[in-house]
């Protein structure tokens, strides 16, 4: 336990809010740092664990951008750790801003630009992470915050120009990535979280999972009084209900292309913690936001900034088969789970294109949406545990996903977005059919 | 010789009218307390059948895995059975206690019985509902679990765990209620061990090949790279 903080070393701006922190949970060590660092204009939050290997690259990206685009303003480069073992915190606490400043053409910033780090666990929790980055925002009362994901290799420094610069001028609350991504990556996104989030609050975001985005410390504040942060469970997923709690609250959302968003391995089972991660978030922010979305008809599209998503074409080699093979066995394990949650029409229908053969297979759109919806339902009747309900959903998406690599596999990059764009649309032909089931079914 | 035998008569008699005279209101009290005890357990009935469709009881039954075995023995559903046993748990304590009153030598110490069992009841009760909500519960976690890491028989899994949980629960029952302490004590350390044993050696010779696999993905870790390297991220 560090030592206690006396209110006199305090700045007077941070006195008022130090009571909230110490009530809660940043550490006195912590404090201290934010009490030396002072006020700032900007916050650059970089949540981490176990990141050595790509995390100096992002912080000279960041060093880069600030002394590019932002050398007037008073900006702080904060590194939320979860207990690495690689030295993570080390190396972005001591990245030197030489390199930065050789690659800007010897620019300098005009104010000191800090870079702090602390721990706040061990093991990774990036919903702790986020939270400790936006306590932070709140007490150094930051204008506008970024949060950068540590893998994101590609980041060019003038990605944080057109991340932070709307916010920063005060044109929107918060600021969303596009990418160019491989057309098979962020399946779980393309097949059911943006098209159903589109569906659900009538905006088209392309990325409401972001690893990389932009807040006003306004928006951030509020969030960070309203969210529940009660267990890692209610935190799990802060990504989305950040994004959910911007749209519900009616806020400005832009969206800014951020270029090519490096792949990120990931095994099978990486698939229900992803799930409970955005769609468990989804399901959940529906019993709260009925009123919201159940009036919304039709979807709008968000203000973009630098270019649409894009999709890149390159070979890549897919275990389809293992997918097919995962939802068929879900099918025929799970129908006593499915029972409970599927209306009889969707789960024969189910049972029938898990008969077919590989080359016959298909799970059409319609198909898919009414399992989602019903899905949704029974989320919200709670007709089983919902932790359980969200882990059946996963060899169900596995046989989408199979569908959707085939139908793709030699599409250009306009026809994998024409793809996406009708499946949105089924979402929001179906809608009446979710309200359906939600308001009647038992 | 005959006035003894008529005075005798008459005393016993008199002793008969007296013992009846005697016995007459408490057989009222009993008739009393049976019949306000049977109005009592009915509204107690009433109430907590509406208790427990409010707390929409019989889905969590359904979830349990409790309505599917009451339907198979034809029984009403769990809410209403329920309700039909507090109703007769409460009427009957009425009668013994109206049965009481009459002062029958013996009866009370059974009658004492009863009551002191009553709270074991509710209990082993208590035990079987969450018990069951339990097995069904994790066989379901163990169901999608093994099903979503590809694990082979997944519902042989999810059975065995069910069972398992399930034969856990019905030795705490019988220990609650006090069938057969011993002997329930002594069947559960067999099966149980049995089951361990069983599985030990099923998964140690019968499945070295999956247990060598498991460890070979648990630890050595260029083999689950080989495995996972056309795996595709889903965000």
């Amino acid at each position: 336990m560090a030592d206690e903080v006396s209110t006199e070393e305090r700045p007077a701006a941070l006195r008022s809010d130090i009571k909230l922190t110490e009530e809660t949970f940043l550490t006195d060590e912590f404090l201290r740092q934010l009490i030396s660092v002072g006020e700032v204009d900007i916050l650059v939050g970089l949540p981490t664990y176990n990141n050595a290997r790509t995390v100096g690259g992002v912080v000279t990206a960041v060093q880069e951008g600030l002394l590019n685009w932002f050398p007037r303003e008073r900006a702080v480069i904060l590194n939320a750790d979860g207990g690495s073992r690689d030295g993570t915190p080390d190396l972005v606490v001591s990245a030197s801003i030489d390199d930065a400043q050789r690659r800007s053409s010897n620019r300098f910033t005009l104010r000191t630009l800090h870079s702090i780090s602390t721990q706040y666990g061990s093991g990774n929790a990036p919903g702790t992470a986020v939270r400790t980055i936006l306590a932070a925002s709140e007490l150094l009362r930051a204008r506008a915050c970024a949060v950068i994901a540590p893998e994101a290799t590609n980041l060019q420094p003038d990605c944080l120009r057109t991340l932070l610069g709307p916010v920063y001028q005060d044109q929107c609350d918060l600021m969303l990535p596009t990418y160019a991504r491989h057309k098979f990556d962020g399946l779980l996104i393309n097949n059911l979280l943006y098209p159903m989030t589109r569906a659900l609050y009538g905006v088209r975001i392309r990325e409401p999972y972001a690893s990389e985005f932009a807040f006003s410390g306004r928006f951030g504040d509020q969030f960070l009084a309203q969210n529940s942060w009660g267990d890692e469970s209610a935190r799990a997923g802060c990504e989305v209900r950040f994004t959910l709690a911007a749209i519900t609250g009616g806020l400005r959302i832009s969206q800014t292309f951020q270029g090519i968003k490096p792949h990120v391995e990931r095994h099978a089972a990486d698939l229900v913690p992803a799930l409970r991660q955005t769609i468990g978030v989804l399901f959940w922010s529906m019993e709260a936001n009925f009123s919201l979305w159940s009036g919304v008809r039709e979807s709008q599209a968000v203000a973009m900034n630098g270019g649409k998503q894009q999709f890149t074409l390159e070979p890549l080699r897919i275990n389809r088969k293992r997918l097919l093979e995962m939802f068929k066995t879900g099918v025929s394990e799970l129908k006593s789970v499915f029972q409970g949650i599927l209306s009889s029409g969707t789960l024969e229908e189910l049972k029938r294109i898990a008969q077919l053969e590989e080359s016959d297979f298909r799970y059409p759109a319609e198909l898919w949406v009414k399992t989602v919806y019903e899905f949704a339902t029974a989320y919200h009747k709670a007709v089983i545990s919902r932790d359980h309900i969200i882990q059946a959903l996963a060899p169900l998406f596995r046989g989408r996903a199979f569908t959707f690599l085939v139908e793709n596999r030699s599409s250009s990059a306009s026809e994998v977005e024409n793809h996406i764009e009708s499946l949105c649309l089924e979402f929001e032909r179906l809608k009446p059919y979710l309200l359906e089931m939600w308001n009647g079914r038992e | 010789m005959r006035e003894l035998i008529v005075n005798e008569l008459a005393q016993a008699a008199q002793e008969l009218a007296r013992a009846f005279a005697h016995f007459l209101p408490r057989l009222i009290v009993l008739v009393v307390i049976t019949f306000v005890g049977w109005a009592i357990a009915y509204v107690l009935k009433m109430v907590v059948r509406s208790i427990l469709r409010l707390i929409n009881f019989d889905r969590l039954s359904e979830n349990a895995g409790a309505s599917q075995l009451l339907a198979k023995a034809a029984l009403p559903p769990s809410s209403e059975l329920l309700s039909r046993f507090a109703f007769w748990v409460a009427w009957l304590g009425f009668v013994l206690l109206g049965v009481s009153v009459l002062g029958i030598v013996g009866l009370q110490e059974q009658i004492s019985h009863f009551f002191l069992f009553l709270p074991r009841l509710f209990v082993a009760l208590f035990i079987m509902f969450f018990g069951l909500l339990a097995a069904s519960f994790f066989s379901r976690a163990a169901l999608l679990g093994a099903v979503n890491a590809n694990l082979p028989s997944p519902r042989l899994l999810s059975l065995a765990t069910r069972v398992l949980i399930i034969v856990f629960v019905l030795s705490m029952v019988f220990e609650e209620v006090g069938i057969a302490e011993q002997t329930v004590l002594l069947a559960f350390g067999i099966v149980f061990g049995a089951m361990m044993l069983g599985l030990a050696i099923a998964f140690g010779l019968g499945g070295k090949d999956l247990a060598q696999h498991f460890l070979e993905r648990r630890l050595a870790h260029h083999k689950r790279d080989e495995e996972n390297e056309d795996e595709l991220s889903p965000l």
